[in-house]
Order: structure tokens, then sequence, then C-alpha cells
């Protein structure tokens, strides 16, 4: 079943074509990684999938509501990471929790078993009651993650979820993303290549806004003639690019 | 539901900024007393605590508009206000969940004004609750300002025009420190057709119980609150499209 369908989509700000006519299919319960270098396109497809920002041309179905004319539906089934980390830095993690809760009109009984179920998926026992602000950066990430799942998404968009994380930090949110693969339909946008490819069940590579290639990583490797993904990478971009 | 989880998250912000509760509340009360002080060693009729604390209880309303501005601002500069934006959230609720939790606040330091000035001789009568009222439309206007601060402002910025050139002219233009007659017809012409002064005109007269003066100086106060809502709304809406 198809969770998410562009057709088309394209965005435009004045000369630059920041989304170039995308055609994609992302399937229900999949991990899909947008991979690209900076300024591919990566975060504007998001905001579009996001109903942050309106498409120049085309349209794009999520859960089977468009974008363009079914903002409100499509808002009630996503949950969104901004690259950002985007906490309220004065509340702290369980008052973050409880303000996306209340949001999406979760009854207090709801939200707290909610709570309680973000805290044994990303043990966050020990950050409950602190302020939000106070935490470091790897903490932020992973309570700004845990505030796109609360609502129970079906589609959860993370935009660099890793991004400025140290190894210990990335390994450790990897492993509570990996743990949500299969139950929500994510769509993750990174520069790394490695992330995508531990995480990914399909990657799509993005340059200039328009979607080079799609596939899993054995696919792309294949698509390159290569058995390393960063050079499958490297090779796809640069013979894009000639 | 959702606006008032939405403003409950802002009150929270606001409450917990201890710079924040520090001026807003702090440099008012600090006001009242120097100046006080003042009018006990060198009596000037303007700084009588009957006279002063309606024009210091509108001074610190210019607080409520950096409250509501920086708040705004931050949101918007961080990414906490786009991840709200995908959510159910409409933009009436946000502008709601903004606004609505400035007025206790507003009130609530109105109120403690008006208390402080007790024991340091504001004649005690059921006019002080009319006052106390009276400043809901005033207190209005300045978040309206600060909502429309908020929307086309940066932090930084929000800083100077509110924090540093609004504060002053709210001062200047009110009557508070000076008579404006004394700097003649064309500042006292420009005051007026501000709603500082009328503001403190108007809380003056009910505190006397004045009520026939305090009805001719809330139309300007109701039209500036209104007008500045109206903008206030396009361009917060018009920054959320954009986002």
């Amino acid at each position: 079943m198809v969770a998410i369908k562009m057709a088309g989509l394209t965005k435009k700000y004045k000369n630059l074509t920041a989304v170039d006519a995308i055609d994609l299919e992302i399937r229900q319960g999949e991990l899909f990684s947008l991979l690209g270098v900076n300024g591919a396109g990566k975060t504007t497809t998001i905001k579009l999938l996001t109903c942050l920002t309106k498409p120049t041309n085309g349209d794009a179905f999520v859960g089977g509501y468009s974008i363009t004319k079914e903002p409100n539906q499509v808002k009630q089934l996503i949950g969104v990471s901004p690259q950002e980390t985007a906490v309220a830095p004065n509340l702290s993690v369980e008052e973050n929790l409880t303000l996306i809760c209340g949001i999406h009109g979760f009854s207090k009984e709801t939200a707290k078993e909610r709570i309680r179920e973000l805290d044994r998926q990303f043990g966050l026992h020990a950050v409950l009651r602190k302020k939000a602000g106070e935490l470091s950066g790897g903490w932020q990430r992973r309570v700004s993650i845990a505030m796109a799942l609360i609502s129970q998404p079906q589609i959860l968009f993370l935009d660099e979820p890793t991004l400025g994380l140290d190894v210990m930090a990335r390994h450790e949110l990897w492993e509570a993303i990996q743990g949500l693969k299969g139950k929500t339909t994510i769509i993750l946008t990174t520069h790394y290549m490695e992330e995508a490819q531990a995480l990914s069940d399909r990657i799509g590579i993005l340059k200039d806004g328009s979607l080079l290639a799609v596939g899993t990583v054995e696919e792309l490797n294949r698509k390159a003639g290569t058995h390393d993904f960063e050079t499958a990478f490297v090779s796809l971009v640069r013979g894009a690019g000639r | 539901m959702r606006m008032l989880t939405f403003a409950q998250r802002c009150t929270k912000e606001i409450l917990r900024d201890p710079i924040n509760l520090g001026f807003g509340l702090g440099f008012p009360l600090a006001l009242l007393l120097l100046l006080s002080a003042m009018q006990t060693n060198i009596p000037v009729d303007l700084f009588g605590i009957d006279t002063l604390t309606p024009g210091i209880t509108v001074f610190g309303m210019s607080f409520m508009t950096l409250f509501t501005a920086t708040l705004i601002a931050k949101d918007r500069e961080s990414a906490l206000l786009q991840r709200l934006y995908t959510t159910p959230l409409t933009g009436l609720e946000f502008i709601l969940g903004y606004m609505l939790p400035i007025l206790p606040i507003a009130l609530a330091q109105t109120v403690i004004c008006y208390l402080f000035a007790v024991p340091l001789g504001l004649t005690v009568s059921v006019n002080v609750v009319y006052a106390i009222l009276g400043m809901i439309p005033v207190a209005i206007f300045y978040i309206a300002l600060g909502l429309l601060c908020g929307s086309i402002l940066g932090v930084k910025q929000v800083g100077g025009i509110c924090g540093a050139l609004l504060t002053n002219l709210s001062a200047w233009l009110s009557g508070v420190w000076f008579d404006l007659n004394l700097l003649g017809g064309t500042f006292s012409q420009i005051a007026n057709a501000l709603p500082f002064v009328h503001a403190v005109e108007m809380e003056k007269a009910l505190c006397c119980g004045d009520f026939a003066l305090a009805m001719s100086h809330i139309l300007p106060i109701l039209l500036y609150g209104v007008g500045i809502a109206v903008i206030a709304v396009f361009c917060f809406l018009t920054q959320m499209r954009k986002q």
C-alpha cells in the first residue's frame, strides 16, 4: 500500500528550482531516505510533504490526502522532527510531550500513557523532569523525535536527525529509529552515506532538486557498477552533472 | 482545547524567564518607589501617588508588548514553530494562544502595582477596581502591538524596538514623566494622536471616579487596539504562510 505519492512535485523560488518535478511512491511501513549534498532539495521536499510550503507545480498525496487541497487531513497523519532541534526550551521534557499530546487533542490519561510508552522506547526517564533547553544536543534530538512520535503518526518525517551529533549519540539515535521500522512509514533526509545505508529500506538520491536514482543500497551499487555505496553515490551524482 | 494547551505553554515560557519577571514587574515597582521618594523630598504634583500610579501601570504595559513580541520572535527563529505549523493548530488558535496568556499577566501586574502603591499613600476606593478593569483595553492594545512586532521582527530587533524604543516612547508620550504642554503644541498634538496619553488620562480619571472624562479617552485606545490587532493578525498569518 502506498503511503506517499509524489506527482510532478515542483517548488521554485524565483530563478531557483529547489524541487524539480519529482515522481515517487513510498510504501507503507517503509524507511525511505532522501540522500543528497547540501542544497539538493531534501529539506524543501520535506517542507512540501508536511504542508509547510506549497508546491509551484504538481501535487503529493500523503496517506491518500492531497497536500495542496487537504492539508488539514495530512497534518492529522504526520509527525515531523525538523532539522533544527524543535523543543520548547523552558518546558520540561514531559511538558514538551504533553504539549504535543494536547495539540493533537489527547486526553490527560492517553497523554500519560503515550509518555510512558515513549519513555520506555527512548529511555527518557532520566530527563523527563529536566528543562528541554538544558539538555545536550543528542538528548534534545531524541526528545524532538519523541515529540514527533507521540501523536502516533502514520508517517514520520525526520529531517537530518543526526546532524551535529557525536558518534555515540548518532548510533543511539539509529537504534531508536531502527526500533520504529515496519510500524511507521519514515522519510528521513541525510547527507551521511553510512546513515542512509544503515537505516534505509530504499534510498532516493537528490541533486539540484531532481531525483537521480531510487533503489535499495544493492540496486544503487549495481546501477553505479561498484560495491561501495559512497563510491556509488559519488558516481551517480557526478554522472548526472556531465 | 488545542488553543488552551498552546496558551498554557506560552504562559510557562514567559513566567519561567526570570528577566521577564524582573523587568515586567520589578521595574514599574522600583519606579513607583523611587518617584514617590522624590515626591516626599521635592513635592511635584505629577508625582503624587494618586497621579503617578495610573501612569506607571500604563507604562508597565509596554513590557507586555516586549514579552509577547519576544516569545513570538523566539519561536519564529527556532524550529518549534515550524514543528507546530505541521500540527492541526489553526492560525486563529496560534494567535489566541499567544495573546490570551498575557492578559492575566498584564492584569496581575496592574493589581500588584496598585497594591504596592497603597502603603505609599494611594487613596483606596472602589474606583481602583474600575481603574484595574479599565486596563483591559489598554492591555489588549499593548499585547496586539507585541503580536505585530513579534510577527515582523527578529529577536534582536524586538529587544531594540520594543525593549528600548517603545518603552521610552510610551513613557515620553504619555505625560507620566512631564506635562506634555510644557513642550509645546506640536509635541502635545503628536502625543494626543497616539494612544499612550489617553490610556494614562483614562486611568487617572477612573481612579478619581470621573467616568465621563474616562469615556472621552477610551475611544482612541479602542481604535488603536482594534487597528493594531487587525494588522497584527494579518502579519502573523502572512509570516505563517511564508514559513
